[in-house]
C-alpha cells in the first residue's frame, strides 16, 4: 500500500534547540506524495515549509515521526544512504542559487555526477551535463563562470544541476524569489514542463500566485497543516499566467 | 578523478587568495628549506672534518713505545723516555712483506734544533726519517729529491727542507747543493718539498721541518739509538685491524713479551678519531635537525589555521556539496588534499630553496679554499616531500573532520 506513494510521512516532527530554547518547527504533519506529482508547500516565512523540505529531501532527520520514502522508513538510514539517496533521488532549486564562485557553468551542473556511486566516464558526463543544459536552454553558457550570469541564468544553471543525475523528485526553495518577473516565468514554465515529462516536483513558497502553477496546495501555518487542497485552475506559466 | 578535482579545486582556492596563501605555505617553505640545508650542509661539513682527518693518514698505524691506552696520551707527553722502539724492530715489521696488509713502513726520530745558513738561523723541528717517510706520508717534492734508502743508514750528511724553513733560510736562493748547519755537522741540502698545511707527523707541521736520514739525525745530533715512532699505511683502512695483529706479534715476538698485558709498545690508529668525530657531527646534525623540525610544526599550525579559515569560509559551499551527495568522507578528503597540497607546495619550493642555500654556502666555502662537496641529498629531497605530505595530513585532518561534520540543512542556512 505504501508503495503507491514516493512520499509517506506520518506525524512528523522537528525541534530545534538552539541555545536552550526550544523551537517546534514542524508539529505533527501527515500527507502523501504520489510520483508525478507538482505540488506547493505554502506558508508564511518561520510556518515551517523549509524544514518539511529539508527532511523529505533528506537533509535533516526528523525528531518525532515517520518519513517513508519508496515505502522505505528513513529512520533506518544512515548517514551515506541519505548523501545518496540525495545525489540519486533528489534535485535541489534554492532561492540563492548556490552555484559555486569561480567555477563554471559546466562544473557547477556536473557535481552531482563526480559525487555519484556510478562511475562514469568523461564523455558520459559530458553528454549528462550537455543534455541538462539543453532542457533548460543553458548550453550555449557552458563555459561562461557562474560570476557571469544573470539571476535567471543562474537559476537555470541549478536547475540544470538538480536534472542531471536524472533524480526521482525535484524541490524548489522559493526558486523565484530572487528573479525578476520574466525570468521567474521561465523558471516556472521549466518546473511545469519537468512536471509533464513525469517528474515530481515539489515548490517551496510563501506567495499565493507562485503556488498556483502546481496542481495541489498544502499550507502550512505553525509547523502544522492548514489545508490540503487541489489547484482548480493552475496558472500555465507557458500562457497567459503571471508570477507576481 | 575525484581527487584530480580536489586538487584543482584546492589550487584554484589558493590563486583566489595568493598573499594569504604565500603566507601560510611561508613555514613550510623554511622549515623544509633548513632540512634539506642541514642535510646537504652537515655531510658536506661533516665530510670536510672527516677529509682532514683522512688527510693526515687514514690507514696509518702508529707504534708508539711504552703502553698506554688506546685513546690515553703517549707515555713521552708525560716525560717518559723509553728507549725501547728500535730501528732493528722496523726492520723486522717490514722485512720481506712479512705484513701483508702494509705498503710501508718509517721510522721517526723527532726534536727541535737550530739550524743556520750563512747568518740565517732558524729554530725549527729536525726529524730524522727513513726513505719511506715519502711513501707513507704522501710527501710530495718541489725540487731536488728525498733521500734513499741506503742514505738513511749511513750517516750521509744530507738533508731535506720544509718548505717555510727553505724560505726562512734562503729567501730567493736556491737551496739545492748548498750547506746547512746543525750542531757542528754540516748537511747538504738535496730536496726542498711541496708545502703541504696538514699532514705528516712532526711537532710543528712538514712545513718548518728539516728531514734527515734517520741515522744521521740519531747518531750526529741527538745522540740515541731508539726510535720515537713508527708509522705505517695500511694498504686499506679496513685492513688496519688485521695488520694491527700482525704488528704486535712481531714486537712481542721481538721484545720477548708473553702476556699481552705488558706490552712495551701500543698502536694506534685514526679510525677511531673519525668514529668519534662522525658520532659528534650526527648529535650536531640532529639537533639541527630538531630546530628544522620545530620550524615545520609551526608551518603545520599555519596551515592548521588556515585550513580552519577556509572552512568556515565556506560552510555554504560544503552545505550545497552534500545536498548534491556528497558522502562526509568526500567532503574530508576533499579538505585534506587541499591542506596536503598547500604543504606539498610549501614542500617543493622548500626543497627548491634549501638547495639554492646549500649551492650558495657551497660556492662561499669553496672560494675561501676549502674542498667542500656539493652533495644533493636525495634523501634530504625525499624527507622533504614525506615531511610536507605529513604535514599537510596532520594539520589538516581536524579542519577536514570538522568540515565534514557541518549539517548540510544549517550549512545553506549560513549567511
Amino acid at each position: 500500500m505504501k508503495k503507491d506513494y514516493l512520499i509517506e510521512v506520518k506525524k512528523l516532527e522537528k525541534t530545534f534547540y538552539t541555545g536552550g530554547v526550544e523551537t517546534r518547527a514542524v508539529r505533527g504533519v501527515d500527507f502523501k506524495i504520489k510520483k508525478g506529482e507538482f505540488l506547493t508547500i505554502m506558508g508564511p516565512s518561520g510556518s515551517g515549509k523549509s524544514t518539511i523540505m529539508q527532511i523529505l529531501g533528506f537533509l535533516d532527520r526528523p525528531t518525532g515521526g515517520n518519513y517513508y520514502f519508496k515505502g522505505q522508513n528513513s529512520k533506518k538510514f544512515s548517514d551515506d544512504k541519505l548523501a545518496r539517496l540525495r545525489n540519486r533521488e533528489v534535485g535541489f532549486i534554492f532561492q540563492t542559487f548556490n552555484l559555486l564562485s569561480r567555477t563554471t557553468v559546466f562544473e557547477n551542473v556536473e557535481l552531482p555526477l563526480l559525487y555519484s556511486a556510478q562511475k562514469r566516464n568523461k564523455k558520459q558526463i559530458e553528454k549528462m551535463v550537455e543534455k541538462a543544459l539543453k532542457k533548460v536552454s543553458m548550453n550555449y553558457r557552458s563555459a561562461y563562470f557562474s560570476n557571469q550570469l544573470s539571476g535567471g541564468e543562474k537559476q537555470r544553471a541549478a536547475i540544470a544541476r538538480a536534472l542531471v543525475n536524472e533524480p526521482e523528485i525535484i524541490f524548489a526553495d522559493e526558486p523565484t524569489g530572487n528573479l525578476d518577473s520574466k525570468s521567474g516565468k521561465q523558471v516556472m514554465k521549466i518546473l511545469q514542463d519537468l512536471n509533464r515529462q513525469g517528474k515530481t516536483v515539489v515548490l517551496i513558497t510563501h506567495e499565493t500566485k507562485t503556488a498556483r502553477h502546481a496542481k495541489r496546495i498544502i499550507k502550512i501555518i505553525d509547523g502544522k497543516i492548514q489545508d490540503d487542497y487541489p489547484v482548480k485552475k493552475s496558472i500555465d506559466a507557458n500562457g497567459k499566467g503571471d508570477l507576481k | 578523478m575525484r581527487f584530480l578535482i580536489s586538487i584543482k579545486i584546492s589550487i584554484r582556492n589558493l590563486l583566489s587568495s595568493k598573499l594569504r596563501s604565500f603566507l601560510t605555505i611561508l613555514g613550510i617553505i623554511i622549515g623544509v628549506a633548513a632540512v634539506v640545508v642541514i642535510f646537504a650542509i652537515g655531510r658536506s661539513a661533516q665530510k670536510l672534518i672527516v677529509d682532514q682527518i683522512q688527510g693526515i693518514g687514514s690507514n696509518l698505524i702508529a707504534v708508539i713505545p711504552g703502553d698506554s691506552q688506546e685513546d690515553g696520551p703517549p707515555p713521552i707527553a708525560f716525560g717518559i723516555l723509553i728507549k725501547t722502539l728500535t730501528y732493528e724492530d722496523l726492520e723486522a715489521l717490514r722485512h720481506k712483506n712479512r705484513i701483508s696488509e702494509i705498503e710501508s713502513a718509517a721510522g721517526y726520530v723527532i726534536g727541535t734544533k737550530t739550524v743556520t745558513f750563512l747568518k740565517n738561523e732558524a729554530t725549527v723541528s729536525v726529524d730524522g726519517v727513513t726513505a719511506s717517510y715519502k711513501d707513507v706520508e704522501n710527501v710530495e717534492v718541489e725540487k731536488g729529491r728525498f733521500f734513499n734508502r741506503n742514505e738513511e743508514r749511513n750517516l750521509s750528511k744530507i738533508a731535506v727542507l720544509g718548505s717555510s724553513v727553505a724560505k726562512d733560510l734562503f729567501g730567493d736562493v736556491n737551496p739545492l747543493g748548498r750547506k746547512i748547519k746543525i750542531k757542528n755537522h754540516k748537511f747538504e741540502v738535496v730536496g726542498v718539498l711541496k708545502p703541504r698545511s696538514a699532514g705528516g707527523f712532526t711537532s710543528s707541521g712538514q712545513d718548518e721541518t728539516v728531514f734527515l736520514p734517520l741515522k744521521s739525525a740519531q747518531k750526529l745530533v741527538y745522540g740515541i739509538d731508539h726510535l720515537f715512532v713508527i708509522r705505517m699505511k695500511a694498504k686499506d683502512p679496513a685492513l688496519i685491524k688485521p695488520a694491527k695483529q700482525k704488528i704486535s706479534q712481531i714486537l712481542r715476538q721481538r721484545h720477548d713479551i708473553k702476556d699481552p698485558a705488558k706490552d712495551d709498545f701500543s698502536l694506534r690508529d685514526q679510525a677511531s678519531v673519525i668514529g668519534l668525530v662522525t658520532d659528534v657531527t650526527d648529535v650536531i646534525r640532529y639537533f639541527l635537525l630538531v630546530v628544522g623540525s620545530l620550524s615545520l610544526l609551526v608551518g603545520g599550525v599555519g596551515i592548521m589555521n588556515i585550513m580552519l579559515i577556509a572552512v568556515s569560509q565556506r560552510v555554504r559551499e560544503v552545505g550545497l556539496r552534500k545536498a548534491l551527495g556528497a558522502r562526509n568522507i568526500d567532503i574530508a578528503s576533499q579538505f585534506l588534499v587541499e591542506s596536503v597540497t598547500v604543504s606539498l607546495i610549501g614542500g617543493v619550493a622548500g626543497i627548491i630553496l634549501g638547495l639554492l642555500i646549500s649551492l650558495i654556502v657551497y660556492l662561499i666555502i669553496n672560494a675561501l679554499g676549502y674542498d667542500w662537496s656539493f652533495n644533493i641529498s636525495f634523501t634530504s629531497i625525499g624527507v622533504g616531500f614525506l615531511i610536507s605530505i605529513g604535514v599537510g595530513v596532520i594539520f589538516g585532518m581536524y579542519p577536514a573532520k570538522k568540515a565534514s561534520r557541518i549539517s548540510p540543512m544549517e550549512a545553506l542556512r549560513y549567511e
